[in-house]
């Protein structure tokens, strides 16, 4: 339904495990061990994924008392045990990006944002706090896009004002960040050259005090001449530019990004092989405080599944010192309204679809939330307040009160 | 605790169960040799029981060594008797990246023994009724929770026999008072409904009926771990067979122990092998519905719909919900099917020409990408429709229609050659292929490469029966 870069796609090359021929079957079901003399391997790129248990020596064991038990077997009061927290050490952390720039950096935000940071995985609070809540940002567009009826009736009055959507993102929706996606210039749309597309962003850096990330329109050449433009006529914001991609000129780009000192978003396709590419292509011009990762977001029931394991691995690897992936992630959970069901007309039983809509874009988000995404680009209102609240809550460091909880079993709902 | 023997699923080597198979190569079981059947073993791909030699007294002592081995790091619980009984739990891994995970979780939806006769035949009658088709699988939800509102032994069983008179989904009986929960397990004495819940305070009495009526029990200790292991630990002594924990499931501020309590649970179990915390997992997402207020019910649906399926990702293997509306109910329960699907399975169709019905020289012509998920929605429209037509399936690696384009994975070039390569020119007598409306930016690429005439379709291929009535001419 919307037309930003962010989108599902497989992930097949990922699990291609080392398969035994025939014969070396055989002679290791006669030997049961095997030597291989003059042998060669050759891959491409070989993986190998360490998972946090292999990064600790021993962990905590239960206790259990072995007393309690009387004659006959059966206790006659409760035995003890006592439950100790799985923690688990990781030999490396996520880097922290900063995102938008005051005056007084070089910038003219009036706030700032860093993301990323994490020393567990996401949301393991039982063993470290989360360094910085995760942020939410909304998409505008510069030109009219197809968008569902249930967005659309909320943003309907400013869709050709920028400025307008922007600060009705920001004032009305909670918006953290506003993403201005510089559509227009896309050689089969309107084509508009860098310098117009740049004037929108000056619309909108006037109406909010937000940091802004800067979206393209998915044309490689076309991307490269509207990310120097930008570069060039706002250097210092520390803009979040959305995307680099590997069919793209990455090293003259990170060059003007950094020149610029912006932040780059680092767009694959669903493979981690293609996320390390990119990354050690931009590392020779930039540092990994300027690097976040979007490893694509598919639809909840449109490939949700890959793109949560895709991240989920990404997180963990980082964590166990795979530096390649050891970036904040982005999401672009906008794709959520690719699925029909978010969007589509169903048959009563299904229905209000605008209940339906903003929920399967919260779904998608909470689900990629407990992958370790850092942040969010988002469009329903309704989806944006739901994913806020959860971020709060779990990081507001209360604990849960037992004293109700059985109360469920006898309430009149 | 007892002696660990359980090999992490990732050090469980063919070899090492090969080691203690019969060796025959007899291929009883369909595979060419032992060998291979210690890989499908390892892989999970095939049970142990087909290894009809191992089943022998001789090979007792190798085969309870396997079975030990090959026990998962959560238990297996069985809820309900017969067809539709359902098993929970049986989980090998933390991540499913490592495996795909067993047995989706269970979602039970409730009706109360206050609630009018015909409230809880409806209800019930919706829960088993519940059904999505879903790229070829048919979604459905599990169990029926029966809460004892009234505190009435009488009202109580009367109930639990009228809904199992109507329905054959297995039932959970809610009850913290055992003489009430009693009432209900004498309503259906050999069902194996699960039990809600033994508690520090019951746990005895409960226990008790576990054991007379060889049903699974919930140890419930609100986010108290070392009051539920202890639990655990205590009914299983007792000589309960199936528990259950809950670890309770709090809204709001609670979600954060929430999803802790599980998460330490299960990485304690995956990681640890921790008996006591191998147990399957009970979610409450109805909790939502406790002191809400003013607040609307729509809200609380809503609430209580995204707890659900946080937890279906943070490792629930049960859960019970009040809400039984399906705009609340559809992402959760497309989330558990994600969720549980094969992570190795390829998401790709392969390429090329499909026929629907019975298409002549005249039918229309139609192209998407191989993605499974973009295939199988436009094959069933076009299906569900009966329409006739040619459907060029391009190989875009796997990207759908919109991102395929903008990451220049399905291009005119790839299109061009798809229509080509597939044969079609001498199948109709037109060139004119419908493209999907989210490829139109190519369309002008496509005619100039491929000599057709491109009409742009729909958005979306629901709407494709209708296009092709509406604009279709040869």
């Amino acid at each position: 339904m919307i037309s930003t870069t962010h989108h599902d796609t497989n992930k097949k090359k990922d699990n291609e495990c080392l398969q035994l021929s025939d014969e070396i079957i055989a002679a290791l079901a006669k030997f049961q061990e095997i030597e291989l003399e003059d042998f060669q391997l050759d891959a491409k790129e070989l993986e190998i994924f360490f998972t946090p248990s292999m990064a600790t020596q021993v962990l905590p064991k239960l206790k259990l008392p072995g007393a309690g038990l009387l004659a006959g077997g059966k206790p006659s009061s409760l035995l003890s045990a006592n439950f100790l927290p799985p923690i688990e050490k990781y030999p490396s952390k996520i880097s922290s990006v900063k995102l938008g720039a005051t005056k007084s950096e070089g910038g003219t935000r009036g706030k700032t944002f860093t993301i990323g940071g994490e020393l567990s995985p996401a949301f393991y609070t039982f063993e470290n706090v989360i360094p910085h809540k995760p942020i939410i940002t909304l998409d505008v567009f510069d030109m009219e896009v197809p968008l569902s009826k249930a967005v659309k009736m909320h943003v309907k009055d400013v869709i050709a004002d920028p400025a307008a959507w922007a600060k009705l993102a920001v004032e009305k929706f909670g918006a953290d960040m506003v993403t201005m996606h510089l559509i227009s210039v896309d050689p089969l749309l309107k084509d508009a050259s860098p310098k117009e597309a740049c004037k929108t962003v000056e619309k909108v850096l006037q109406a909010v005090d937000v940091p802004l990330i800067i979206g393209g329109c998915g044309d490689p050449v076309k991307d490269t001449a509207l990310f120097e433009e930008v570069c060039d006529q706002f250097p210092g914001e520390r803009f979040l530019i959305s995307s680099v991609t590997l069919d793209m000129d990455v090293e003259k780009c990170a060059k003007f990004i950094k020149k610029a000192g912006n932040v780059v978003l680092a767009f694959t396709p669903m493979d981690l092989n293609f996320a390390r590419e990119l990354n050690r292509r931009l590392y020779d011009n930039l540092a990994h405080e300027d690097i976040v990762m979007d490893l694509t977001t598919a639809a909840l029931g449109y490939g949700l599944d890959y793109a949560f394991t895709n991240m989920e691995r990404a997180r963990i690897a980082g964590l166990m010192g795979d530096q390649e992936l050891a970036h904040p992630m982005s999401s672009g959970t906008t794709n959520a309204w690719a699925a029909r069901e978010a969007w589509l007309k169903m048959s009563a039983e299904w229905e209000p679809r605008e209940l339906r809509g903003p929920l399967w874009e919260v779904t998608t988000a909470l689900t990629l939330l407990l992958a370790g995404v850092d942040l969010f680009m988002m469009m329903h209102p309704a989806a944006v307040k739901t994913l806020k609240d959860v971020t709060n809550y779990l990081t507001s460091g209360k604990k849960a009160d037992p004293a109700n909880f059985a109360d469920w079993v006898k309430v009149k709902a | 605790m007892a002696e660990k023997k359980k090999a992490g699923l990732k050090e469980l080597s063919p070899i090492t169960i090969y080691k203690n198979l019969p060796k025959t190569n007899c291929k009883e079981c369909n595979q060419d040799n032992c060998m291979a059947f210690a890989t499908k073993i390892v892989n999970r791909e095939i049970e142990l029981d087909t290894c009809k030699p191992l089943l022998k007294s001789e090979y007792a002592k190798q085969y309870n060594t396997l079975k030990e081995l090959l026990k998962p790091a959560v238990k297996e619980v069985t809820i309900g008797v017969g067809d539709k009984a359902k098993k929970i739990g049986g989980k090998l891994v933390m991540y499913r990246h490592e495996f795909t995970y067993k047995n989706p979780t269970a979602i039970a939806i409730d009706v109360t023994d206050e609630m009018p006769e015909s409230e809880v035949i409806s209800r019930v009658q919706k829960t088993e009724n519940f059904s999505y088709e879903y790229i070829g699988n048919t979604l459905k939800l599990d169990l029926i929770a029966v809460r004892s509102t009234s505190d009435d032994a009488d009202k109580f069983k009367m109930c639990v026999k009228k809904i199992s008179e109507i329905t054959q989904l297995p039932l959970v009986l809610v009850a913290l008072n055992p003489a009430i929960a009693e009432a209900g397990l004498m309503a259906i004495p050999k069902s194996r409904p699960l039990i809600y819940a033994a508690t520090t305070a019951n746990w005895k009495e409960m226990a008790e009926l576990a054991i007379m009526y060889d049903a699974p029990l919930v140890a419930s200790a609100p986010n108290d771990l070392n009051a539920l292991i202890s639990l655990a630990k205590t009914l299983q002594a007792y000589g309960v067979k199936d528990v259950v924990l809950d670890p309770g499931t709090f809204a709001n501020e609670g979600l954060a122990d929430t999803l802790n309590n599980f998460t330490m649970l299960r990485r304690a179990a995956t990681r640890g092998g921790e008996e006591l915390a191998g147990l399957p997992l009970l979610g409450i997402p109805m909790v939502a519905w406790v002191n809400k207020g003013e607040m609307a019910d729509d809200l609380v649906k809503w609430r209580e719909s995204y707890i659900a399926s946080m937890l279906i990702t943070r490792f629930a293997d049960a859960l019970i919900l009040h809400n039984n509306d399906g705009w609340s109910l559809l992402p959760t329960v497309v989330l558990r099917q994600n969720i549980y699907t094969d992570p190795r399975k390829p998401v790709a169709v392969a390429p090329g020409l499909k026929v629907f019905g019975t298409p002549d020289e005249n039918s229309p012509v139609m192209f998407t990408s191989n993605f499974a998920l973009t295939y199988y929605t436009v094959a069933s429209d076009i299906e569900s429709s009966k329409t006739n037509a040619y459907l060029i399936v391009v190989d875009a690696e796997g990207a759908a229609i919109d991102s395929g384009v903008a990451g220049r994975k399905l291009t005119a070039e790839k299109i061009a050659d798809a229509i080509k390569s597939s044969g079609i020119e001498s199948k109709v007598k037109h060139r004119k292929i419908i493209s999907p409306g989210k490829a139109s930016r190519i369309s002008g690429e496509i005619e100039e490469l491929s000599g057709w005439k491109v009409l742009v379709g729909p958005r979306d291929s629901s709407e494709i029966p209708k296009y092709i009535i509406d604009k279709w001419q040869p």
